[in-house]
């Protein structure tokens, strides 16, 4: 199993959330201190550097107008990595592509950052989040009909060699489409692209892509899984690996369980810190209509208010413990969803410091990830249908749309 | 009270829907944001002297959103094949909100069959500068403020809470629909202001004095783009006078088309 560190690059440092109506979309930026952020920037990028030097792959995201993620063009951030990183394999996940009007700008971008770092990009493409609608001022209806044009107008042009190509699709149109340079990986850098539902898993399934969950948890992810593994082995004519897919969670490891847990609390910054209002959570377009009518009678929160560690550990959103906790932890979830190869470790949030991370960060390298990796090695389909089919779905209450969100 | 007849018109590929109301000369009503209108009161009024003829934009009120429509020119060359089809003439065109730019739009390519056109609280121009925001963004305010803004007594508000989950769904559908039909550029067409005075047709805007949606001093802007269109202000009303104060209403009308 690959590993690939990831932190949100928030700025936590925020009013009582009772003094503002969102941490999203409206939140005003004189709340930001550009000279706390260029603190943070480096911190984090320093962070991602560390994790490639204990081995881990490194993961950024991309958010506008949110203090949860400042990040709104992981592109620069991946530029710098993939000049100050040695090693390590660099996922975006991703690149909004739906609310970006410039597809062959994207593909420039990717392919550079390819170059840059000698072929260790993974580039993934994502629908986006809600919140986003507002910031892109993009409209959501048919954001997933866009994403697949944009991705086909991207990967004609990673691939195109020959000269300028024309592309006149429903959404996008450029007439003389000819990139430099071109990726550096052949044909393509590696693609993934997130998955909210078994129905979404599909065309990324049948495209042999890296579909990725996040904050599936175990009342999601079997079903979400189980509609790739489907819609693979009907293309493919063959059981999915897995390292097509793979599972993001919120990892926090120390020597003791209530040291680990203490880190961990700080962890659920991420979903603590998620104030939004509801008409920018339910932009037109984006969810299905009966989400979209839960939204309206005001019975779907996003994200729960308080989400406890507990609660949050049982669902399988959190990993949480000592070395020994935590690998259990991850191979009870790895055995319940059917397997997966690449574990989205969300490292860091909130008000967790440089040396909290990685503390966490290398008992997690040095104690965790060996037995992953021989975990994964020693995957074998049968057996774990087996196991699967030995192991009941778990009951656990639906939290509203909780998940979908992130999971697009 | 009249009733409402519902027929079916296969148009470009889309079955529309096209709702009937009263005998008469006839007044093709072009609905707003909120869905179709000949069920309030205000249309019963009218029914007793015209034939009100309202299609339902697709997207609105349960119906597909068309393969093929990414916006509002969409809708407006399929209500010109419409007025083809029923042969209209000689008609009076009103339409509210989102329905008022429609009209506008139809108007500007041809006003052949058309006699009178009523704007009713519309939208469908940029009368500020680039950075006022001539109408709410709907899609960025809260149900409440919408309620405090849109209407004069927001008690006149529909009470969602109360409605099932089908209504809601097409409470849902109706907000996709609006969003399709103006998101970018929001509810306008920078266009439109240089092709208005092709309208050659007497023109009457309504308008409700508390529209907080659109407001009046935005419809008097509109109304002074069109040559010689004259401008009714309704009290105690606002961005749905029809709705919230139908007497007056109709007696603008009426007063208007006689």
């Amino acid at each position: 199993m690959k590993t690939w560190f990831f932190t949100e690059d928030a700025y936590p440092y925020l009013p009582d959330p009772a003094e503002y109506e969102s941490i999203r979309v409206n939140l005003p930026n004189r709340n930001y201190d550009p000279v706390k952020g260029a603190d943070l920037y480096h911190m984090y990028l320093d962070m991602w550097l560390a994790a490639e030097e204990h081995g881990l792959e490194i993961m950024v995201n991309e958010h506008h107008q949110t203090a949860t993620c400042v990040v709104p063009a992981a592109p620069l951030l991946l530029a710098i990595l993939a000049r100050q990183s040695k090693t390590a394999r660099l996922l975006i996940l991703g690149n909004p592509i739906a609310n970006r009007n410039q597809p062959v700008r994207v593909a420039e971008e990717m392919a550079m950052i390819d170059v840059i770092s000698r072929g260790r990009l993974e580039c993934g493409f994502v629908r986006s989040v809600p919140w986003e609608a507002a910031a892109a001022n993009i409209t959501a209806h048919r954001g997933v009909d866009r994403l697949w044009e944009a991705h086909d107008l991207i990967l004609k042009a990673w691939t195109t060699h020959d000269g300028p190509f024309n592309f006149e699709g429903r959404y996008y149109r450029h007439r003389q489409v000819n990139i430099w340079p071109r990726p550096f990986q052949q044909p393509h850098p590696p693609i993934w692209v997130t998955i909210g539902s078994a129905g979404s898993a599909v065309p990324v399934a049948e495209r042999d892509y890296i579909g990725a969950v996040f904050l599936a948890g175990y009342p999601n992810v079997r079903k979400i899984f189980d509609g790739y593994r489907a819609a693979y082995l009907k293309r493919h004519g063959r059981p999915t690996d897995p390292d097509r897919l793979a599972y993001a969670a919120l990892v926090y490891v120390a020597e003791t369980e209530a040291k680990a847990r203490e880190g961990a609390e700080k962890n659920l910054w991420y979903m603590r810190s998620n104030k939004v209002s509801p008409h920018h959570s339910n932009p037109p377009g984006y969810h299905a209509p009966d989400v979209a009518v839960n939204f309206m009678k005001g019975a779907d929160s996003i994200v729960p208010q308080n989400p406890s560690l507990v609660d949050q550990m049982a669902r399988g959103n959190v990993f949480a413990g000592t070395p020994d906790q935590v690998y259990e932890q991850i191979k009870t979830l790895y055995e319940y969803a059917g397997g997966f190869g690449h574990l989205i470790m969300m490292g860091q949030a909130g008000f967790l410091t440089m040396a909290e991370t990685l503390g966490s960060l290398k008992l997690y390298a040095k104690e965790v990830v060996p037995r992953l990796k021989e975990l994964v090695a020693r995957h074998d389909h049968d057996r774990m249908q087996e196991l699967r089919a030995a192991t009941p779905d778990r009951q656990l209450t639906q939290l509203g749309s909780f998940g979908l969100e992130f999971a697009r | 009270m009249s009733n409402l007849t519902t027929t079916s018109h296969r148009l470009q590929g889309i079955d529309l829907e096209v709702r009937r109301k009263g005998r008469g000369p006839r007044i093709l009503v072009l609905h707003g944001g909120g869905g179709p209108v000949l069920g309030f009161p205000f249309a019963d009024r009218l029914a007793e002297r015209f034939e009100l003829i309202e299609p339902v934009h697709p997207g609105f009120a349960g119906t597909p959103i068309p393969e093929h429509f990414d916006g509002l020119e969409d809708l407006v060359y399929l209500y010109l094949d419409l007025m083809d089809a029923l042969g209209l003439a000689q008609t009076i065109v009103l339409g509210n909100s989102l329905g008022g730019w429609l009209a506008a739009e139809i108007a500007v390519r041809t006003t052949a069959r058309i006699a009178k056109l009523i704007m009713v609280d519309a939208v469908g121009v940029k009368v500020g500068g680039r950075e006022e925001r001539d109408i709410v963004d709907v899609f960025a305010t809260s149900q409440r403020e919408l309620d405090r803004l849109m209407w004069h007594d927001p008690a006149r508000a529909p009470d969602t809470s109360k409605f099932t989950d089908e209504q809601l769904k097409i409470v849902v559908g109706n907000r996709v629909a609006l969003s399709l039909y103006g998101w970018d550029p929001y509810l306008h067409n920078p266009k439109l202001r240089h092709r208005l005075h092709r309208i050659n047709v007497p023109t009457l805007f309504i308008w409700g004095a508390s529209d907080g949606l659109v407001t009046p001093a935005y419809g008097k802007a509109y109304c002074g783009m069109i040559a010689g269109a004259r401008m009714t202000i309704i009290e105690r009303a606002g961005h749905a006078p029809h709705v919230e104060q139908p007497d007056a209403f109709v007696a603008s009308v009426i007063s208007f088309v006689s």
